[in-house]
């Protein structure tokens, strides 16, 4: 008989929701909490009274207004939002959640926010959940041990209706990250650099577990923005093991259990981690000591590159299709094969969106601004730079540190909460042939405005970007 | 969902890998509360220019491609944004069915939901078919029922695909329905999920 393998992190939390395998191989999987917004959504429950099913479970279900929401003004509410659709698709969202008795927070209050930021910091998002919401970067919520992905619309009204999915299980893929990053290189620069390694593609049909000392060392916000970009890797979902860190994180959390509940919910949390004898279907180890500050060149997350380099040459490609779409994406970007990326001016700067603007993501761009102001520097001439916090707690907490007066007082803009210019659905977005130095997730063709030229980085490399006007490397402002 | 079972009909060429959702529909679209009538938005950046003029070059607007079927299209279609707007947009342009190497798993995922086929063949058979679809005019067919691709040449290319899938695409079958007779099965995992996270009631 051969041995009974050990079970890897998403095997356990798979095992621990098979609510029925069905003969043609499809698993009904439980959802243990379901995170909605206002763009893919309203489908899904006009879909639900065409066919006069309720809501199953409104108390594990949670809304949150943010993709298409103003970044200014959110104290006049819904109603004086200027752009018409928006409009109707947030009142449609507050009439929806009202019928069906789900928890909304709505435009203006201070626990709204981008749903990714928000779920994390209510301690709705907990260890061996299965999580899911209509919006891709749902990966984000691994960070805490749970399995949570992106659906589309037709899966939000399964899971509205029956709390479950029918599934098919993933393969199992490791991401290993050893050693110890130099000053100015962190989990977004982690990130940018395994899927400029495995491609856009690389994950498809995976789930990767993040592991090693190097993952043990990141903050929770650190580990949320390396799950977040999983998907950027095509990856289905990413997952850490919780550890005390977690714990901590989640602990007095609104969501979070209380007195001698919480005891018993952490002994159930530390059952969800990979066995020794667990075995991956595909294991890729990355040595982060190695790494310089990583940004993006092209128009695919894959187009990774460190900020000392130049860009590259699309006739260096292995393969006919590659060297067509870096032709493609130099033209696009308006960058001339060779030349040394710091040398590309920028013209905007975004540091937000649910990969990077949580209170740490802040706090490490403001070192950047303090050092900067240090040596009586501002924002360079023809920057324009801002700054939105994930959510109305972060702006909050922000504020009472002091930072908004730090990114203020050096000449950016410090807006209020949600998606933003990540995606461009508010008013906020590039000019065609603008250059913009980004914290957010994709520097996808037209992502941030139609012709506008996206960069991926930190949040601390966005910053010094914003000072020398042009891309920079944040060792410079350390 | 609507059925597929066959289709026969002209195939654009779209040579290029990674075309995310983005591209398939851009966000100006996605402020609907309708699945209906996103045609408007399908390729939007590739179809029309800055002035919202026809670009004559781009494959959708030849008239050699007008009334396209089926695309085919790089390697990994559909990544990024889990917006279900890309395969509504594409059905309400009438495509039926996308063929490529390898598609993203939410892209994937929303065109089952829908009745819009993704086929998956090898690069090499994906080339072969742009290939033949060049110069337009053509008429390609997809069986799904014998599984197989057959190009205006007759060369056919089989390919596989889950056997659930397959079935509830050939009956447009209804997920949330098929799942609701696991009703009590779901009442039961409810009670036991109780018992496993006795801390939310104690």
């Amino acid at each position: 008989m051969p041995p009974i393998m050990g079970k890897t992190l998403y095997d356990k939390i798979w095992d621990a929701h098979v609510v029925a395998n069905e003969a043609n191989g499809e698993t009904v999987l439980y959802i243990d909490l379901h995170l909605i917004h206002e763009v893919t959504s309203p489908q899904a429950f006009a879909g639900l009274r065409a066919n006069h099913r309720p809501v199953r479970r409104p108390d594990l279900t949670l809304a949150v207004a943010d993709h298409n929401i103003p970044t200014e003004g959110q104290g006049l509410g819904v109603d004086a939002v200027a752009d018409e659709e928006a409009r109707i698709q947030l009142q449609t969202l507050a009439r929806n959640v009202k019928a069906n008795g789900i928890e909304f927070f709505p435009m203006g209050d201070v626990r709204n926010g981008i749903v990714h930021v928000v779920g994390p910091e209510q301690g709705r998002t907990q260890p061996g959940m299965t999580i899911v919401c209509g919006d891709s970067h749902t990966s984000t919520h691994g960070a805490f041990g749970a399995l949570a992905h992106g659906i589309g619309t037709s899966e939000v009204e399964h899971v509205f209706a029956t709390q479950t999915l029918r599934q098919n299980k993933a393969k199992n893929m490791r991401v290993t990250f050893v050693g110890t990053p130099v000053p100015g290189v962190g989990a977004k620069d982690f990130a940018l650099a395994m899927i400029g390694e495995i491609g856009t593609g690389g994950g498809t049909g995976s789930v990767i577990e993040y592991a090693g000392p190097a993952i043990e060392a990141l903050s929770m916000e650190g580990r949320m923005t390396l799950c977040n970009l999983s998907i950027e890797g095509g990856a289905k979902a990413g997952v850490i093991a919780p550890d005390d860190k977690t714990f901590a994180y989640i602990q007095g959390k609104p969501g979070a259990p209380k007195g001698a509940a919480w005891g018993m919910a952490v002994d159930y949390w530390k059952t969800f981690f990979s066995d020794p004898d667990a075995r991956f279907d595909r294991e890729i180890t990355i040595d982060v000591s190695k790494l310089d500050p990583t940004l993006t060149w092209g128009t695919s997350p894959e187009d990774t590159m460190p900020v000392t380099g130049r860009v590259p040459d699309p006739n260096s490609f292995a393969t006919e299709d590659k060297r067509a779409s870096a032709h493609r994406a130099l033209e696009y970007m308006g960058l001339t094969a060779g030349q040394p990326i710091a040398e590309a001016m920028v013209q905007r700067v975004f540091i937000g969106s649910c990969t990077n603007s949580r209170i740490e993501d802040l706090r490490q761009a403001a070192v950047v601004v303090k050092g900067a102001l240090d040596k009586g520097l501002k924002v360079a001439a023809g920057v324009r730079a801002m700054v939105v916090p994930g959510s109305g707690l972060v702006k909050d907490q922000a504020e009472a540190e002091g930072l908004d007066a730090l990114f203020t007082e050096a000449g950016f803009e410090w807006r209020e909460p949600g998606c933003s210019m990540c995606l461009g659905m508010n008013p906020d977005k590039l000019e065609p042939g603008e250059r913009c130095a980004s914290t957010s997730n994709r520097n996808f063709e037209g992502r941030q405005g139609r012709g506008g030229r996206t960069h991926l980085m930190s949040p601390a490399m966005a910053a010094a970007a914003a000072f020398a006007g042009r891309i920079a490397d944040v060792r410079e402002f350390l | 969902m609507q059925k597929f079972d066959q289709l026969t009909g002209p195939a654009a060429p779209l040579p290029m890998a990674n075309i995310d959702t983005d591209q398939i529909i851009p966000k100006q679209f996605l402020k609907t509360v309708e699945r209906e009538g996103l045609a408007k938005g399908l390729f939007y950046d590739f179809r029309f220019d800055f002035d919202g003029k026809e670009k004559p070059d781009f494959v959708l607007n030849r008239p050699a491609y007008k009334g396209a079927k089926i695309l085919i299209a790089g390697d990994n279609f559909g990544c990024g944004s889990s917006r279900e707007h890309a395969p509504w947009a594409l059905m309400d342009f009438g495509v039926r069915c996308v063929i490529s190497s390898s598609f993203a798993d939410i892209f994937n995922n929303n065109c089952y939901q829908n009745g819009l086929l993704p086929v998956v063949l090898k690069p090499d058979e994906v080339h072969a078919l742009m290939g033949e679809a060049k110069g337009g005019n053509h008429v390609f067919s997809v069986d799904l029922e014998s599984q197989t691709v057959t190009a205006p040449s007759g060369q056919t290319f089989r390919f596989e695909i889950d056997a659930a899938r397959k079935e509830k695409m050939l009956k447009g079958l209804d997920a949330i329905g098929e799942t609701l007779e696991h009703a009590s099965a779901i009442d039961r995992f409810e009670e036991k999920r109780r018992m496993t996270r006795a801390w939310e009631t104690a």
